[in-house]
Parts: C-alpha cells; structure tokens; sequence
C-alpha cells in the first residue's frame, strides 16, 4: 500500500491530481448544483423566517469551509515546517484564497440574512467579530505569500501567521457555544440529540456542504498544481540564466 | 420558475446571486492561471529541448 508521504513528491502528486481532479471538479459542479437547486427550487418557507431560510443553503455551507480552509491550512502549515515537503506548503498557499471567497459568502450571506430577521446588518458579536478577524487574517496571509521572494521563507512566515489565526478560526466555530451573548444562535447542526433544523431543510444543506467542501478540494488541487508549475518554471529559468 | 420569495426576494436573491458570482470568480480565476502557468512552462521547457 502507497504511503501518504509520496504525494509531497511534487511529480506523484502530478501524476495522481491529472486524473483526480477532474472527478473531483466535476463531483463538485454536481454536488453543488443538486444541493443548490434543492434548497432554492424545492424548500418550504419558514414559519417564522420566510423565504430567507433559503440563505442557510449557502451560509453554513460556507461559513463551515471558511474555518476548514484555515484548519487544513494549519495542518499543510505544521507538515511544512516539521517535514519541510514543498507540496504541502504550496497546498496551503493555494488554499488561501478559496477560503477568503468561503468568508466573503459567509459574511455578505450572513448580512442580507441578519438585515430582516435580526434588524441589523451587523453587530459586533462574538461570531461574527472573530469571522470578520478571520477575513482579515486570510488577506494579511495572501498579502504575506505576495510580498516575500523566496519562497521558502515565505513559507516558514507564513505559517507562523497561520498558526496564529487558527485561535480566530476555532473561536468563529466555538464562539458561539461559549459566549452566549450576542445576536447569532448556537450551533444550526449539532451530534447532540434534538431536533434543531428539520429534515426538509438539512438534507439539501447536508448535499450543499458536500458540495462545497468538493469546491473546495478541487480549487486546492488545481491551484496546488499551479503553484507546482510555477515553481519548476522559474527553476528551469534561473537554470537558464546560469548556464 | 423561481420560486415564490415574498417580501424578502430581494435579499434571498442577492445572497444567491452574489454568492454564485464570488464562486464563479474564483473558478475562473484558478482556471486561467492553471492555463497561464501550463502554457508558459511549456513554453520554457520547449526552449530548453531545442537549446540541449
């Protein structure tokens, strides 16, 4: 059986990504679309919420990959650092962007969701403060890959800011279990036994976080090989110029 | 075809249509820089073959 550890390879995780993505990808248009499609086209309205309901569909989905992004980002991080595999860190740097997109949605979302139901389009709560910290530390991480040469101390910086912003990353998921004050309600999905969101409402919610966490492996796939080819490209080039 | 909203169409439609906007976006995006960084390597691999 193939170790894990191959994939830091940069050629093996070519040659695997070259047909896995395209299943991935196309797994997401799917999955995305059916959850999508379900939740827009073929929900009732709330009893008390109305039509806004139909928001859920796209921000728990989101908010949910916005703080994955960042804890799959830690661990690429961490693997970087202890194991020095350059696949890993190029993983994170492509996972940046696709998970400051994930807040976006789940801020703007939350927003037009908030206006109706809550009077306000924002307010500084616990939730929502540590999401908005967390939407900037996705950018000072971006900012941070784009600003630094080499790409080696880029990434040692870099994850050092992103173990930083895991603290802000886990607060946005938890902070709602142990703050109790502020506008945002406890957790929409929980193990815990009671019903919380009736079954007409979570399972096209379950098929729209599949669909999104799928989004989001096949963007990080394809970015990943992206910054791969880069990487060999300059190489190539600087090899170049010293001959 | 869509669905009856009510009094809250416009901010479920925008949350739709801006959200499908930022996913489109960055789709594209990722897809046209996997082009870029394919055809430029290429490019540079190609030289290094006729110059060896």
């Amino acid at each position: 059986m193939s170790s894990f550890w191959e994939y830091a390879n940069p050629r093996k995780f070519m040659q695997t990504t070259d047909w896995l993505l395209p299943v991935v990808a196309w797994s997401a248009v799917v999955v995305t679309a059916t959850g999508l499609i379900w939740g827009f086209f073929f929900t009732p309205d709330d009893f008390r919420q109305g039509s806004t309901v139909k928001i859920i569909f796209l921000h728990v989905p989101s908010a949910l990959m916005a703080i994955n992004a960042w804890i799959m980002m830690l661990v690429a991080s961490l693997v970087w650092v202890v194991r020095r595999h350059h696949v890993s860190a190029l993983a994170a740097k492509a996972a940046a962007p696709v998970g400051l997109i994930m807040t976006m949605i789940a801020l703007f979302t939350g927003a037009v969701w908030g206006q109706p139901m809550w009077g306000t389009w924002w307010a500084w709560d616990p939730r929502l403060t540590s999401f908005l910290i967390l939407f900037l530390l996705y950018l000072g991480y971006i900012a941070l890959w784009a600003a630094i040469e080499d790409p080696d101390t880029g990434a040692d910086l870099t994850a050092v800011l992103c173990l930083v912003g895991t603290v802000f990353a886990l607060l946005s998921r938890y902070a709602a279990f142990f703050w109790s004050q502020g506008l945002h309600q406890g957790a929409s999905l929980s193990l815990q036994s009671g019903t919380r969101v009736d079954w007409a409402y979570k399972a096209p919610l379950y098929v729209s976080m599949a669909g999104f966490a799928l989004i989001f492996v096949a963007l990080v796939l394809a970015g990943t090989r992206t910054e791969i080819r880069n990487r060999r490209m300059k190489a190539l080039v600087a090899r170049e110029r010293m001959a | 075809m869509i669905p009856e909203l009510g009094r809250y169409a416009t901010e479920v439609l925008s949350a739709y249509v801006v959200s499908l906007a930022l996913l489109g976006g960055i789709v594209a995006w990722y897809w046209l820089r996997a082009r870029a960084a394919r055809s430029q390597l290429d490019q540079v691999e190609q030289r290094q073959e006729r110059n060896e």
